[in-house]
């Protein structure tokens, strides 16, 4: 056999960074298309009356917040783990034939319990949990998926050539415990045909809790998604991306340590503020509020360390589109962690609660923080792993400006509609009758959210024009190893 | 006192339990700067920056062995 010098080996960080873009696609695209449903209530027929069943709003709904989450986001995790697992632990996947064996098994499962998914919520077989949509059989795939990811990671951690864990492997770690948990509790559910000797369909269940205790598992859950999907993974990625990238070390280690434990400590108990003015216990409300406000603390801690890597290298971040997205990231993380627990103050809370506000919050976190952080790491990656220059700089440039202004229109119409909402339906006259019936609410936001449908468009026309800018790397420029240490080659 | 009051008391107790430890880990890694293998925490930052197979790592699992 030939002797051949050791290299990682990105097979499995291919696969997932493929299922990234695509599934990136659909979720936006879906998420698009609802957007204007809810401007053009029309457009939920768009394919005729007999296809309504399958376009209609609430039957795309969860398929958009699946897909983006578990999609998008995932893959995105599981891509950017394949790639920075064995670089900071400095072992290549090819010297395990068991761990490679795993990741493709990860791999491959993940995809079936995709199209399980995908076919089920289509067919509108769903728990109606929120984010917790899928039957109980899927849910036995999904912790399959899960504990293969965990053997993987914890199998290349156990046969790791550096001895300290880097801070990113501590926020994958806390991922895939955070949410091997989280998903554990939430979806404890009751197959209705086997428990009641054969009635109904044999995939349906009901969840082991009831009322207020199923909103409260519910909330914990809910909110605990964002913490271990959209945070604890994306600090991950960025710890390792951004100083990667600018060729600059964290600005201080020991804060990302301090931030790490702050985060775990506080973010699990914040889930209360989804249920204040709810039936759930006063001092639970409370102290949703309070870990919520407490919760800036750990995050600014992150998100300052971000930026303070940057200190004396700001010029990197107007000559490299890269460097852009990824401190725009950071900026958004910033912002949105400070917004999340202003709307959680119970006094602010009382206008915000059920608006639009709230989905305006999520927004500019997922779309600003998430969406250009992961994007941000599959175009450093991509010419590591395809040893290709990336195809086009211009047209990355033009995709953040346009993502950009996507993103801006998105929140800032949202909150105006959000905070119109509040407080057209808390207005009353001096006896107490309501000022306006619903109907005039909707009539009053149309224009916010035809704005915010073309926010949403305009992100996913950036999006694309990032998919076709990875594609067309797979046959740009083949570079050296030399041009590879810190700032990523780019073509014209 | 009923149960959720009891909640509530270990609720706080907890929380407290906490805040102690954070901030002693706060005054830990600042007083100490080093950890217990006596590596200066700002130097695992070159886990990222010198991450090429061929890199020396920061402290080696090999280093262990041979002790």
């Amino acid at each position: 056999m030939e002797n051949r010098p050791l290299e990682y080996d990105y097979t499995v960080a291919k696969m997932f960074m493929f299922t990234t873009i695509v599934l990136g696609i659909v979720g936006m695209l879906i998420g698009v298309i609802l957007a204007f449903q809810l401007a053009f209530p029309s457009v939920n027929t768009i394919l005729g009356e007999g296809l309504a069943e399958y376009t209609n709003f609430s039957r795309l709904r969860p398929l958009h917040t699946d897909a983006v989450i578990f999609g998008f986001t995932l893959s995105g995790i599981f891509a950017t783990w394949y790639y920075v697992g064995q670089r900071v632990l400095k072992v290549s996947m090819a010297e395990s034939g068991l761990l490679m064996f795993l990741g493709k098994l990860h791999f491959w499962l993940y995809l079936i319990v995709v199209a399980a998914v995908v076919v089920t919520l289509f067919m509108g077989i769903t728990t109606s949990k929120e984010y917790a949509e899928f039957e109980w059989p899927i849910d036995i795939a999904v912790v399959v998926v899960w504990v293969l990811w965990g053997m993987g990671l914890f199998g290349l951690i156990g046969i790791r050539r550096e001895k300290s864990l880097y801070i990113s492997i501590w926020y994958y770690i806390a991922t895939f415990l955070g949410i091997a948990m989280l998903y554990l509790f939430n979806n404890m559910e009751i197959p209705t045909y086997f428990a009641s000797g054969g009635i109904g369909s044999w995939w349906h269940s009901v969840s082991m809790y009831a009322g207020t205790n199923d909103a409260l598992v519910q909330w914990w859950y809910g909110h605990n998604a964002v913490a271990f999907g959209f945070t604890v993974p994306i600090v991950a990625m960025i710890y390792y991306f951004l100083p990667k990238e600018s060729g600059q070390a964290i600005y201080s280690y020991k804060l990302s340590l301090l931030s790490f434990w702050g985060l775990m400590f506080v973010y699990l108990w914040a889930g209360g503020h989804h249920l204040l003015y709810s039936t759930v216990p006063d001092w639970m409300q409370t102290m949703g509020s309070i870990f919520s406000v407490i919760l800036i603390l750990p995050s600014w801690g992150s998100a300052i360390n971000m930026l303070l890597t940057m200190k004396g290298e700001w010029q990197q971040v107007a000559a490299s589109p890269l460097i852009k997205f990824m401190i725009l990231a950071s900026t958004f993380y910033m912002f949105s962690t400070l917004e999340g627990p202003i709307q959680a103050i119970k006094s602010v809370n009382a206008i915000a609660h059920f608006t639009d506000w709230i989905v305006g919050h999520v927004h500019d976190g997922v779309l600003g923080w998430v969406g250009f952080m992961i994007m941000a790491s599959l175009f450093h990656m991509a010419p590591r792993v395809f040893k290709r220059e990336i195809y086009s700089k211009s047209l990355m440039a033009t995709q953040f400006w346009i993502q950009t202004l996507g993103v801006v229109l998105y929140f800032t119409s949202m909150w105006i509609a959000g905070i119109t909402q509040g407080m057209m339906w808390r207005a009353h006259d001096e006896f107490g009758n309501l000022a306006y019936s619903f109907i005039d609410t909707v009539t009053v936001l149309h224009p916010y959210y035809t704005i915010r449908g073309v926010g949403g468009l305009l992100y996913l026309v950036g999006f694309l024009m990032f998919a076709y800018n990875i594609y067309k790397t797979m046959s740009a420029r083949p570079v050296e190893e030399s041009e590879l240490q810190n700032a990523s080659p780019m073509g014209a | 006192m009923d149960i959720a009051e009891l909640q509530a008391y270990g609720y706080f107790a907890l929380t407290a339990t906490l805040v102690v430890v954070l901030y002693g880990y706060i005054y830990h890694l600042y007083s100490k700067k080093k950890d217990a293998d006596g590596h200066d925490y700002e130097d695992y930052s070159n886990m990222a920056l010198k991450d090429d197979i061929t890199d020396t790592p920061v402290s080696a699992v090999s280093d262990d062995k041979e002790k």
